[in-house]
């Protein structure tokens, strides 16, 4: 089958003076599995729908291996689309819903069999053909709407939110089953989701989207180690923000005040942002939590907090840590034999340079 | 970490699905067609009415038709007359139903069936047949009083005068307040009564200030149709020779004094002016007041145990009001087996020749109904679904209106449509032909679609509701066309519902006389209800006339019994039900981890 590409050009998109998209620019690679992530509101189901054909935009092309789709009804694109509901048909069998696209393609009935047993062994329900809609299990159901899409032999697959309408251990298995098939047809596939961990963990490259505009595209590690900004800092993984004031700029470290916690001194990384003013940025496990009075590791930015609250999550607890006016997310790795920090015990925090982005305000 | 949400949350409602491609010309089509047959067979009609009410014979604009009216001693008796029995017939109404509400929600016992079949009972029998029925067991030399004369010395004049047609109306109409406030006091959550009881509120004083008032909104919806129903209706004060009411004197006054008089057109206003605002009335009740607190995972009102002597005294009122719903039922029944029946509890002689008479002479007028009805119900289940389809999946501008001007049809009397028809096709002849259009059946077909047509558009408008947007997108995005998506799932969706519309336009159809008895010009033309109607005017003819009203109360139960029974089906079937199933594992995922 031959792969083929999706590229958004100056998309925009407005329903009446609310903008939804605005100069949107994605250009997904043939036999990409890409993942559209942001919140809700985002714009990013918007999109979505706007390449299947049920949406339009008002500025801008939507090109399909090349061809501008924009002027095509939602039945002429060749585009098949899971919706997050599944959307099948009540009144037909699992079979009929399969055979459906087909039967509108005029498909001889020889094809159509063929065709629809292969797809519904493909998704291992060939047992369930003569089934109704409601006699099946959510994950079912998804598998249905999977193969009642794929059977036509899409150019692209859309996929809105195809999993969060399943429990979590089924999530965290169909979505590894969804990569599988799609490597495995070689299928273009857009994927919509708020969860960044089901991106992360799937998609080729992903774009955040946010207020309507993408806010950066690139694989899930760039996105995570690099995030362009503060919004795709905290949207993709948990992030901690300090805002401080620069006061000395040095050719390889910087000195900022941070309000409430005094002078960091950091190595300046090759693209530190201008300004006076600078958001610090790092994970929660790029910090150290050691007892108020250990001897300090000169490796890392030392600061001093109190323990305002912890969860333990297994492989690790996670802290909130009040340092000076501001409160941070720490995560310390557990083993067998490891106490907790006791609930407003004082304690150290350090701080890995190498893992701090700095952001402009 | 920060999150912040947008506040531009994509509108993502169904109206929008479709926002995209514009409005096709397929979409402008539709709405022109049903506007045209709007447009034509009801406003021209009703505004037709309105003009000659209040235009003076050379056609200036003038009050003086409204004065010369309400100087008229007959016309305001009449007026009072017909307010009167509206209001009283709606406090009966209500007296027999909030009790029987109360009881099917409240208690748990077995009674509460009962109750909801009762709630049918009386609505599958046009009220005009009725009222024969009871005259025959309350009348003055009815079984009843003739028993009560018998063996107590007294009798009962509830059939006298005005008062019989308001125990016939009440006896007819109280499913509707019972249905209403049954479904209003179901929505109310239990929490809301503990609340109340909490706080040392209990019995009378918690009904008076908590429950009533939470299910007022249902009440009122339901009592405001019976008023409305009561003060339209023209069968029963006709067959009840009571004709000092608005009905019966705007149609003496068409059918005696001519087309031409003023006065019929006078009172067809006013008639559409208190339909008009008891529905306003029950719209402002209702508006801003979804009382149905029912929370997600809350229960409804706790039903409790009835203690032995409450229950008696519950299935005594029951039994009592059962057996009073059904004397109609029971009196028509004995009437069309009877005899002879006159001046005797019961008939003095049984026989099958009614029927014999009724399957001999009238089997054109159970065709006639069955053909009038059938074409009705059918063009009034094409235009609610395509009014359904405009105002909730397309992007026609004005489609409300649509919805507006069919549901409008609710407020018109079938007197004042018939009217409205004779006079606006007057003359008019069928082209090419020197047939009258208004001495054709058609005419009838015509009044009771419009007549019926929010019933059925309601039902279609809540079965297309139904289907998800998505279920429409699958389908075209699979390469189905707009036409197609509607042939292949739309329509087959919405099948429950449009079957459902179809009986209830159908059956509320065959038992309209208002309309009927107006548009009717020659007995060949004349449907079931008619028949019953002319039979019941000699006393020779009551026999014929009874069975020819079983027959009616038989379809109209059949067809109640049948939607009822699709409905459910097509519930359960495409009711979501969760499924537990272990998922196998997909073969993909074993085939790439045995080749690894």
């Amino acid at each position: 089958m031959k792969k083929v590409g999706v590229v958004c050009r100056d998309v925009r998109l407005a329903y009446g003076k609310t903008e939804v998209l605005k100069n949107v620019n994605l250009n997904i690679e043939p036999g990409e599995f890409f993942a559209l992530l942001g919140p809700s509101g985002s714009g990013k189901s918007t999109l979505l729908r706007l390449i299947a054909g049920f949406n339009r935009h008002q500025h801008g092309e939507v090109l399909v291996d090349g061809q501008d789709v924009s002027p095509l009804p939602p039945w002429q694109r060749n585009i098949g689309m899971v919706f997050q509901n599944y959307a099948l048909w009540p009144h037909m069998t699992v079979w009929d819903n399969v055979a459906f696209g087909l039967v509108e393609r005029k498909a001889d009935k020889a094809t159509i069999k063929t065709k629809v047993g292969a797809a519904l062994e493909l998704v291992g329900l060939g047992a369930y053909a003569q089934r109704r809609p409601n006699q099946l299990s959510g994950g079912q159901q998804q598998r249905v709407a999977l193969a009642r899409t794929i059977v036509i032999e899409p150019q692209v697959l859309l996929l809105d939110e195809p999993l969060s309408n399943l429990d979590k251990t089924l999530r965290v298995q169909m979505r590894q089953e969804l990569l599988a098939l799609q490597r495995r047809l070689g299928l273009t596939t857009i994927f919509v989701t708020h969860d960044q961990e089901e991106a992360m963990s799937t998609a080729d490259r992903m774009a955040v989207l946010d207020q309507g505009v993408v806010q950066q595209i690139g694989a899930p590690a760039t996105l995570y180690d690099y995030p362009v900004n503060t919004f795709v800092a905290g949207f993709v993984g948990t992030m901690n923000l300090l805002p401080g004031k620069v006061r000395a700029r040095h050719s390889d470290r910087l000195t900022l005040e941070v309000q409430g916690v005094g002078d960091l001194q950091l190595p300046t990384p090759a693209e530190a942002p201008a300004g006076e003013t600078l958001m610090v940025s790092f994970r929660p496990h790029s910090l150290r939590v050691d007892v108020a009075d250990a001897v300090r590791d000169a490796r890392f930015v030392w600061m001093p907090g109190t323990i305002e609250a912890s969860e333990f999550l297994g492989e690790f607890t996670r802290y909130r840590v009040r340092v000076g006016t501001h409160s941070l997310a720490v995560d310390h790795p557990h083993h067998v034999g490891l106490n907790k920090f006791p609930v407003g015990g004082a304690v150290s925090l350090g701080l890995e340079p190498s893992q701090v982005r700095l952001f402009a305000v | 970490m920060s999150a912040p949400l947008s506040a531009a949350s994509g509108p993502r409602g169904p109206g929008l699905a479709t926002s995209g491609s514009g409005t096709r010309p397929g979409v402008w089509l539709a709405g022109a067609a049903v506007l045209a047959f709007l447009l034509l067979f009801f406003v021209l009609p009703v505004g037709r009415v309105f003009i000659t009410a209040f235009l003076d014979g050379d056609g200036t604009f003038t009050f003086g038709h409204f004065s010369a009216f309400f100087s008229q001693g007959l016309m305001r008796e009449a007026f009072y007359n017909s307010l009167y029995v509206a209001v009283m017939s709606a406090v009966f109404a209500a007296l027999i139903a909030v009790p029987l509400a109360y009881f099917t929600v409240r208690f748990d016992f077995r009674g509460a069936i009962l109750i909801q079949t009762l709630g049918v009972l009386p609505l599958i029998m046009p009220p005009f047949v009725g009222a024969v029925a009871l005259q025959l067991i309350f009348g003055r030399s009815g079984s009843v009083n003739l028993l009560l004369q018998e063996n107590f010395g007294f009798t009962l004049p509830i059939m006298e005068g005005l008062n019989g047609v308001i125990f016939v109306e009440s006896i007819h109409y109280f499913p509707f307040i019972l249905m209403n406030l049954t479904v209003a006091l179901r929505n109310i959550d239990g929490a809301m009564e503990e609340a109340a009881m909490n706080l040392g509120c209990t019995g009378w004083r918690l009904f008076w200030r908590v429950i009533f008032p939470l299910a007022a909104p249902g009440f009122v919806a339901g009592a405001s149709l019976v008023f409305v129903k009561v003060f339209d209706d023209l069968g029963t004060p006709l067959v009840m020779g009571q004709t000092n009411l608005l009905a019966p004197q705007a149609y003496l006054r068409i059918t005696q004094v001519g087309l031409e008089d003023p006065l019929g057109y006078v009172i067809s206003v006013i008639m559409i002016g208190f339909s008009i605002a008891a529905m306003a009335l029950s719209a402002r009740a209702l508006k801003g007041r979804d009382y149905s607190t029912l929370q997600k995972g809350g229960g409804s009102i706790q039903r409790r145990q009835l203690s032995a002597g409450a229950s008696v005294a519950a299935y005594a009122w029951i039994g009592f009001i059962l057996l009073l719903t059904l004397s109609p039922h029971i009196g028509v029944l004995l009437l069309s087996f009877a005899k002879v029946w006159s001046f005797s509890p019961l008939p003095d002689a049984y026989t099958v020749e009614h029927y014999a008479t009724v399957f001999q002479d009238s089997s054109g007028m159970i065709q006639n109904t069955l053909l009038y009805c059938g074409l009705a119900a059918g063009l009034d289940v094409v235009l609610g679904v395509t009014i359904a389809y405009l105002i909730l999946r397309t992007q026609l501008p004005a489609r409300q209106w649509l919805d507006w001007i069919a549901t409008a049809s609710l407020a018109v009397p079938g007197i004042v449509l018939a009217i409205g028809y004779l006079r606006l096709f007057k003359g008019m002849t069928i082209p090419g032909t020197d047939v009258l259009l208004t001495s054709t059946w058609v005419m009838i077909m015509l009044a009771y679609a419009v007549r019926r047509m929010p019933y059925a558009l309601r039902s279609c408008v809540a079965a297309l509701q139904q289907v998800h947007v998505s279920l429409e997108e699958a389908a075209e995005s699979l390469g189905a066309t707009k036409l197609r998506t509607i042939q292949r799932v739309v329509v087959p969706l919405m099948a429950g519902g449009i079957l459902a519309g179809f009986v209830t336009s159908f059956i509320t159809a065959a038992v309209e006389l208002s309309a009927t008895i107006l548009l009717v010009s020659a007995d060949s033309m004349a449907p079931m209800s008619y028949g019953i109607y002319l039979y019941m005017q000699s006393v020779a003819g009551r026999g014929p006339g009874a069975a020819l009203g079983v027959l009616a109360i038989g379809v109209v139960a059949v067809g109640t019994w049948l939607s009822h029974v699709v409905v459910e089906r097509t519930g359960q079937r495409f009711a979501v039900r969760p499924v537990d199933e272990d998922l196998p594992p997909l073969p993909t995922v074993a085939a790439q981890g045995d080749k690894s």
